[in-house]
């Protein structure tokens, strides 16, 4: 109760810090801005390039730009997160050395921050969907609350990485390794569909697995939500957060010392 | 009268000898060794940066806390202001708290002034609208008006400083924290900010202040705790403290030190240290140490009881506790038996090699077993002075390290002997 309360009275440094890492992280580079939309259009015409167009890779009838860009944007808002908030407590040594404020507050404000890019994205969305043509249906309804899925997952395996990181600084070199792999063993260059059924359930195992393909299937009108999938994925979502939480909970009071 | 801090049986204990953060590989390794073992880290040396402090500090009321480097002040503070746990103990701080333990935390070289002033003070608990009523009053006190919209990263240090004062000085809080904050600065930014501090003493503040200052802490503070080893040593008036404090400081450091009433000693007491002193190589008394002296240390001591084959220790330190050497009568002298009651033991030091500098004398006295009868950690603070050693008009200076060897140069260039023994060989081996 009284760790609720002392994030309400911090709740302006969540907003600080995540405008910080915003902030920094355009200003320091010379395109700024132009990378939160570089990023996914180079991405996504790679793939579509290599995977779509030589690998013939099946796309449930949604245009490869689309197909890809749908699966892109959450994908790299989670694996942005995953690094910069699994670093945020190391690389804020010096403040947890030197003030008092809720430890949790630095990896959501980092997960926080990455919504932003995840919103220019979307705009870009909008326009290649415009392109193709494509009238958004009532399932673009489910854009914010996947997003708040999204995001509670992103921070769920964060504050565990974070965590750990604090004590082992493996995690800082096993991250990367980790993100490569995880995106292979989602749905994002490939749909759901070719996935035999017998591996169904391992593959909602994978969080991530429901939640991009709903995301993509939101997109276009003609492919259904695979709800079972969406379910399972929130469920282990929970389940991984609470994790976090508890994890996190408990190693935080070490954290100044060890840092 | 309220108390604004209250602090109970307050222990806080690190670990030492290990890397603070571990690798997982080492650790996973220890798991497979040992996977019953509960504590993952086990044999970890671990020392308590505080002992049992207990403290009561009333509303309104300014705390001076001074003592050595190391001696817990820092973590004190720490742990009051939450950013650590105490491993036992209680604190209970009431209202609003504010910690300076640096100035400007979190200032990021890319944000403006404005921006930092912004960020600092959300960090530091002030709210977003807290910061935009008194952004003028936080400019105009650091003086950085034409710099506002700047990267902090373009400021000058002094500039840095003042900027990140300035937003610390307009916290309002109900208990200040303050960590040394007045020893960084010119001295006009200096009495600024001592004004600040007591402005907030007189605005009602309960303020706890470690300074290394005791000009200040006598200025701001009505009283003070000295700490010692984690352990409140005195606690009182603050003049009649940092009298103390400085008595013993002065006394710590010189060339000799009565050892009787030192309490803080271990060992059975069946063998007692009484005195140790540094005297020239002739046994006259010394009025300073210098680097390369011929000098006798002489250890005296008390046997209570008939001791047969003691060893006697000495351990030489620097200020920050690295082990520089240890002489042993176990290696070299060994000594059959003690009878008892009093004598001295001499250790005639035909180069005293040290650097100039502080250093620390630990002393022990032992038989194997070990049983120790007396050790004393610490017990002679002294300085060595830089001399001419070589006599070329230079002396070494500290920055040269710990020690010196005597030594001497020689230049060999190929036009020399040496060298032409070198190239015929080489010729030889080549046919």
């Amino acid at each position: 109760m009284e760790a609720v309360r002392d994030l309400w009275r911090y709740r302006e440094l969540f907003y600080f810090l995540a405008w910080r890492d915003v902030k920094v992280r355009y200003k320091q580079t010379t395109l700024g801005i132009a990378w939160a939309v570089l990023q996914p259009l180079l991405t996504m015409a790679v793939f579509t390039l290599l995977f779509g167009r030589i690998g013939k890779m099946p796309n449930d009838g949604i245009p490869y730009p689309l197909f890809y860009f749908g699966a892109l944007l959450p994908w790299m808002y989670f694996s942005t997160t995953l690094t910069t908030s699994g670093n945020s407590l190391v690389m804020n040594a010096n403040l947890i050395t030197k003030v008092y404020f809720p430890r949790v507050i630095l990896p959501t404000s980092a997960a926080f921050s990455g919504l932003v890019d995840f919103a220019i994205g979307c705009v870009l969305l909008f326009g290649i969907m415009g392109y193709y043509g494509i009238p958004p249906g009532w399932k673009l309804l489910m854009w914010p609350p996947l997003v708040v899925v999204l995001f509670v997952l992103a921070l769920g395996v964060s504050m565990t990485l974070a965590a750990l990181n604090v004590r082992y600084r493996d995690v800082k070199y096993t991250l990367p390794f980790l993100v490569q792999l995880w995106l292979f063993v989602t749905p994002v260059i490939y749909p759901t569909s070719i996935i035999p059924d017998r591996y169904r359930l391992l593959v909602g195992l994978n969080p991530l697995s429901g939640l991009i393909d709903a995301f993509r299937s939101s997109l276009v009108p003609a492919r259904p939500i695979d709800w079972q999938l969406l379910w399972m994925s929130s469920l282990v979502t929970i389940a991984l957060f609470a994790a976090g939480a508890v994890y996190f909970r408990r190693t935080e009071r070490t954290f100044a010392d060890i840092v | 009268m309220a108390h604004a801090i209250v602090v109970e049986g307050l222990s806080k204990q690190y670990r030492l000898g290990e890397h603070q953060s571990d690798l997982l590989q080492e650790r996973l390794i220890r798991w497979f060794k040992h996977p019953f073992s509960t504590n993952g880290s086990s044999g970890a040396e671990t020392i308590w940066a505080l002992k049992d402090v207990s403290l009561r500090v009333d509303d309104g009321e300014v705390l001076g806390v001074i003592g050595r480097n190391g001696a817990g002040k820092s973590t004190l503070l720490k742990v009051l202001s939450k950013i650590t746990h105490p491993t036992a103990g209680r604190v209970t701080v009431a209202g609003r708290v504010a910690a300076l333990l640096e100035v400007g935390t979190g200032f990021h070289g890319e944000l403006t002034g404005r921006e930092n002033i912004f960020l600092n003070g959300s960090i530091l608990g002030m709210t977003r609208r807290e910061i935009e009523r008194k952004l003028d009053a936080i400019v105009s006190f650091a003086g950085v008006e034409r710099f506002l919209d700047t990267p902090v990263k373009r400021y000058s240090s002094g500039m840095f400083l003042r900027l990140g004062f300035a937003v610390a000085a307009h916290l309002e809080p109900d208990v200040l924290f303050v960590d040394e904050v007045l020893a960084v600065g010119d001295a006009a930014f200096q009495k600024k900010c001592l004004s600040a501090m007591d402005e907030m003493r007189t605005g009602g503040r309960t303020v706890l202040f470690v300074s290394h200052n005791m000009a200040a802490v006598e200025n701001l503070c009505s009283r003070a705790v000295w700490i010692d080893n984690g352990e409140i040593r005195l606690d009182g008036g603050a003049k009649d403290v940092i009298g103390a404090y400085m008595a013993a400081n002065a006394e710590a450091c010189s060339l000799a030190a009565d050892l009787t009433s030192n309490r803080q000693r271990r060992g059975s007491g069946d063998v007692r240290f009484t005195r140790v002193e540094f005297l020239g190589a002739d046994g006259s008394p010394l009025e300073f140490l210098s680097s390369g002296d011929s000098v006798i240390l002489r250890l005296h001591y008390h046997a209570h009881t008939a001791v047969v084959r003691p060893d006697f220790e000495i351990g030489v330190f620097t200020d920050l506790g690295t082990l520089v050497t240890k002489f042993s009568t176990w290696i070299d002298y060994e000594i059959q038996s003690l009878s008892p009651g009093g004598g001295h033991l001499d250790l005639a030091i035909g180069c005293l090699t040290l650097l100039p500098g502080r250093y620390f004398l630990s002393l022990w006295v032992k038989i194997q077993g070990p049983v120790f009868f007396d050790v004393l950690e610490q017990c002679l603070q002294f300085d060595v002075e830089a001399s001419d050693f070589y006599g070329s008009g230079k002396g070494i200076h500290r920055y040269f390290g710990i020690v010196f060897m005597p030594s001497g140069w020689t230049l060999n260039t190929s036009a020399n002997p040496a060298g032409d023994q070198l190239a015929e060989h080489l010729a030889n081996g080549a046919r």
